[in-house]
């Protein structure tokens, strides 16, 4: 027991000695490092310095280590990764269902600078996936909500509100200040006016869309080389040189979007946004004296599809085009054309033509509908999953997928009961009154109407005049 | 020299694509390796064949507009942009797997 005690003692003062000199090791390293940063920044002498218990010679804040050590201690972030952060400025265009979720990650890795544009606000029907925005902020501007919650989520990033749709005029300006840009918008047009604006800036270019149960991701113009240098990255452009028919163009509000999915797809911009900063490939820089051996820079897109048994798919996509309008070496953009309106965006990618196929006495009002007598036969061409939400009393349902895109002959209208009388008139009715007028054009033209005897025509506005004008306790959805 | 060879392929539509074709993402071809000049078979001559024998719907436009694939639907090779592949003059090898991806532009 004697020299158990010995040797017990022994090591603890072995310990105490050890333990001082850790004390003044790292105090003598606390002093080296305020020297550094005191040099760098406002020259205190060590001695002011370390007379402050709260001095500068972190980095950063010390909440900020607590609320951002979980990502810096991913070797792949780290504290180096995480200072570039910090000094970053992502701007994201669109504080929608892509936007909200990509500006809640972004904002709560602790970015620097995070601006949003859109000029929109915010509607009861954004809520289910536009995460940033709550009940009580229906009618107040989109980045004005977002902002009053990321600034709760985290209130250590500067937050800029561009309260305005993004413009031919307003882009060099709204885009120049910051590093990189995430396109959350929706629609062709403001894809292409993107694009360009961050060929013109030098800005990579995080893109992303969604429709139903899909969605697709692709990083642009990254590296983000001057146009004409076939080392950058490829730009909207050379993936999609021309854009599609306006009347293929489908948007969230026809075509239905769910919340989860365009989720994903945000949060995959936020984390393509995150590793761009991190591995610091912001800026690229054109060396005359390097020789690149014609290395190219291919992009990829990632298709999300969320019924599919292989729900992730990633496929390669091209290099810059050569002759790309935007990117190309004979580029036909410029800051000064963009700004004075050479480019039309929207006449560029096309308007879809509004339905006007109808004269005025085949259409017949809601309110006129609710008083005939003789309804005859009402067919509603909505799609079925809209029917089954709500439909009017005696309506037959022949959704318009079912119709549209069909050879019209005799054959296909067996919804039509045996025993309608000839003169019984049909009417057809839609969610707006778009897609009955095209079913009321086709059963005339198939030869229905039995010459004049049967009047056959479309209730005009569909089911939102029927609200407006006949039933207020209607579902619109 | 057997003139009724046919090769296996996969094509897979995406992107709403999938609607103008009987609402089927995956389709499984055998399709004849020659076509009626007795040139092996290509991506293009595959358009056209889908277009004629497995597209039931009538808005051909959606799919092919003056005589190419519509502006906004990437055709890809095996997970690859068939602009890298040759285009529509790739030839079709065996098991090769076409995807159509219409491009989706809601957010």
């Amino acid at each position: 027991m004697e020299s158990a005690n010995a040797s017990a003692e022994a090591l603890r003062k072995q310990i105490v000695c050890t333990e001082a000199e850790l004390a003044r090791l790292k105090l003598q390293l606390a002093q080296v490092e305020a020297g550094a940063s005191a040099q760098e920044t406002d020259g205190l002498s060590i001695d002011e310095q370390s007379a402050s218990p709260v001095t500068k010679k972190w980095p950063l804040l010390p909440e900020e280590y607590k609320r951002y050590g979980r990502q810096m201690i991913v070797p792949s972030i780290g504290i180096q990764g995480q200072l570039k952060l910090k000094e970053s400025k992502v701007l994201i265009i669109g504080a929608g269902g892509l936007g909200c979720p990509a500006a809640a990650y972004i904002a709560g890795a602790g970015v620097g600078t995070l601006g949003l544009v859109d000029g929109d606000e915010v509607e009861i029907s954004n809520l289910h996936r536009q995460i940033l925005h709550t009940s009580a902020k229906v009618g107040t501007k989109k980045v004005d909500s977002a902002i009053s919650f990321l600034k709760s989520l985290n209130p250590h990033v500067n937050y800029v509100p561009h309260p305005s749709h993004l413009t031919p005029q307003n882009a060099e300006e709204i885009v120049l200040n910051y590093d990189l840009v995430l396109d959350c918008t929706d629609t062709p047009s403001s894809r292409y006016l993107i694009s360009d604006i961050c060929i013109l800036l030098q800005k990579p270019l995080i893109s992303a869309s969604a429709l139903r149960t899909d969605g697709q991701l692709i990083v642009l113009n990254s590296p983000p080389l001057p146009a004409g240098d076939p080392a950058g990255g490829p730009c909207y452009r050379c993936v999609f040189p021309k854009p599609p028919p306006a009347e293929s163009v489908v948007s969230c509000g026809d075509g239905g979007i769910i919340g989860a999915v365009v989720g994903v797809m945000g949060v995959l911009q936020a984390v393509e946004t995150i590793k761009l900063i991190v591995q610091g490939k912001l800026k690229a820089f054109a060396d005359p004296n390097e020789v690149r051996d014609g290395k190219t820079n291919p992009a990829s897109m990632l298709l999300f599809s969320a019924n599919s048994s292989q729900p992730f798919r990633n496929v390669r996509l091209r290099t810059r085009r050569a002759g790309c309008f935007a990117c190309g070496k004979d580029s036909g953009l410029s800051l000064e054309g963009l700004k004075s309106g050479n480019l039309d965006y929207v006449l560029f990618c096309g308007l879809a033509s509004s339905v006007d196929v109808l004269n005025p006495e085949e259409r017949i009002s809601a309110s006129d509908f609710r008083d005939l007598k003789n309804k005859g036969l009402l067919v509603d061409v909505r799609e079925k999953v809209q029917f089954d939400i709500c439909s009017l009393e005696g309506s037959i349902n022949v959704p318009f997928s079912t119709i549209q895109g069909k050879t019209f002959g005799e054959a296909d209208v067996g919804w039509i009961p045996q025993d309608l009388p000839e003169d019984a008139p049909i009417y057809v009715v839609c969610r707006l009154g778009n897609d009955s007028q095209v079913v009321t054009r086709r059963l005339k033209e198939g030869g229905f109407g039995h010459g004049e005897k049967r009047y056959i025509g479309d209730i005009k506005g569909g089911l939102k005049a029927w609200k407006e004008q006949v039933d207020a306790s209607w579902p619109e959805y | 020299m057997d003139t009724h060879e046919t090769i296996p392929l996969i094509v897979e539509f995406t992107g709403g694509l999938e609607m103008l074709f009987s609402d089927q993402r995956k389709h499984t071809l055998q399709v004849p390796a020659k076509d009626d000049k007795g040139n092996a078979v290509t991506v293009g001559w595959l358009v056209h064949h889908l277009c004629e024998e497995v597209m039931k719907d009538t808005r051909k436009e959606l799919f092919v507009l003056d005589g190419h694939v519509r502006p906004g639907i990437l055709v890809l090779i095996n997970d690859a942009d068939w602009e890298l592949e040759g285009e529509a003059s790739y030839v079709l090898q065996p098991r090769d797997n076409v995807l159509f991806v219409s491009t989706l532009h809601g957010g």
